[in-house]
């Protein structure tokens, strides 16, 4: 059963493997399709960073239960430059590298956590949570 | 891997299937320019049906090729977007493809047809001698 799998970004290709196997695991678990997607576009957000700022990383995707509830957590980690502000880099339109500055803002809006420790010179640890949509299956007679 | 590129009389149609690298991004752009400037194409279709995840790198890239290609002259629609790519573009940022959108492929020619009569230079090519 997948439970836990680990991806090693570092080349730029690598974030279509984490996204792919992030949709997997979404879809083992039962996620509704647009909560797969919103979760595959986060993880794509978040390897195409390490690959971009931080010279490569590695994600991991876990399965989180809870009461009622299943998640999936991400994890992504690198030992690169840091973020220098993190307020700053969450803002819609910052980017350091000339981009649309709108994956992060993104990965909080499509997640329903988000985590993030960071240490100049040191490096950077993301950690985002989605939860599947809970559906009660109600008993209907007729 | 190298994207084509059709021609169906002065609109050019290209379908973006994959993940694009750094390196095939400039390619495609590249090519679509010169594929606008050898036709002088009107118009530009980029048909995204097999995207299954739009971030915000592609988002980007489909802008910039997009603004170019109006930059020498074509209109630009971006069709065959999945509902759940459209409903993530959405939450993870309003306008985020900054180009218009069309459901399916009829719908965005059928667009592209409208916007190149409206801008009224439909006969231009015809008319070169009476300038
Ligand atoms: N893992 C990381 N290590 C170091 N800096 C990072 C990392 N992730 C993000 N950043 C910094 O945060 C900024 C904002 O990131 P964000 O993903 O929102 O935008 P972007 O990557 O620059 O552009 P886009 O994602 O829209 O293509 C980046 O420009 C970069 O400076
Ligand atoms: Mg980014």
């Amino acid at each position: 059963m997948l439970e836990s799998v680990r991806v090693s970004i570092s080349e730029e290709i690598h974030s279509a493997e984490a996204r792919r196997q992030a949709l997997l695991l979404a879809q083992h678990l039962g996620f509704g399709r647009t909560d797969a997607y919103y979760l595959a576009t986060a993880v794509t957000e978040l390897a195409t960073n390490l690959f971009r700022h931080a010279g490569g990383g590695e994600i991991q995707l876990r399965t989180l239960t809870r009461q009622n509830a299943v998640g999936i957590e991400v994890i992504a980690h690198d030992t690169g430059p840091g973020i220098a502000n993190v307020e700053q880099a969450l803002r819609e339109g910052f980017s350091t590298s000339g981009g649309l500055g709108c994956g992060l803002p993104g990965v909080r809006r499509l997640m329903d956590e988000l985590e993030i420790c960071s240490e100049m010179g040191r490096g950077t640890r993301i950690r985002a949570c989605k939860w599947a949509a809970i559906i009660q299956t109600v008993e209907r007679q007729c | 891997m190298r994207i084509p590129i059709l021609r169906l009389g002065d609109i050019l149609l290209t379908s973006i299937q994959v993940d694009l690298t750094d390196a095939e991004v400039m390619q495609f752009q590249t090519d679509v320019l010169h594929a606008i400037a050898d036709i002088e194409a009107r118009g530009l279709v980029i048909e995204i049906t097999a995207l299954e995840v739009v971030d915000s790198f592609m988002a980007r890239t489909i802008n910039d090729t997009a603004n170019m290609a109006q930059m020498i002259g074509a209109e630009v629609v971006v069709c065959g977007m999945r509902p759940a790519v459209a409903l993530t573009l959405i939450e993870m940022g309003r306008g985020l493809i900054g180009v218009e959108t069309t459901f399916n492929l009829n719908e965005g020619l059928a667009r592209l047809n409208k916007k190149i009569a409206q801008r009224g230079d439909s006969s231009l090519t015809d008319d070169e001698d009476a300038v």
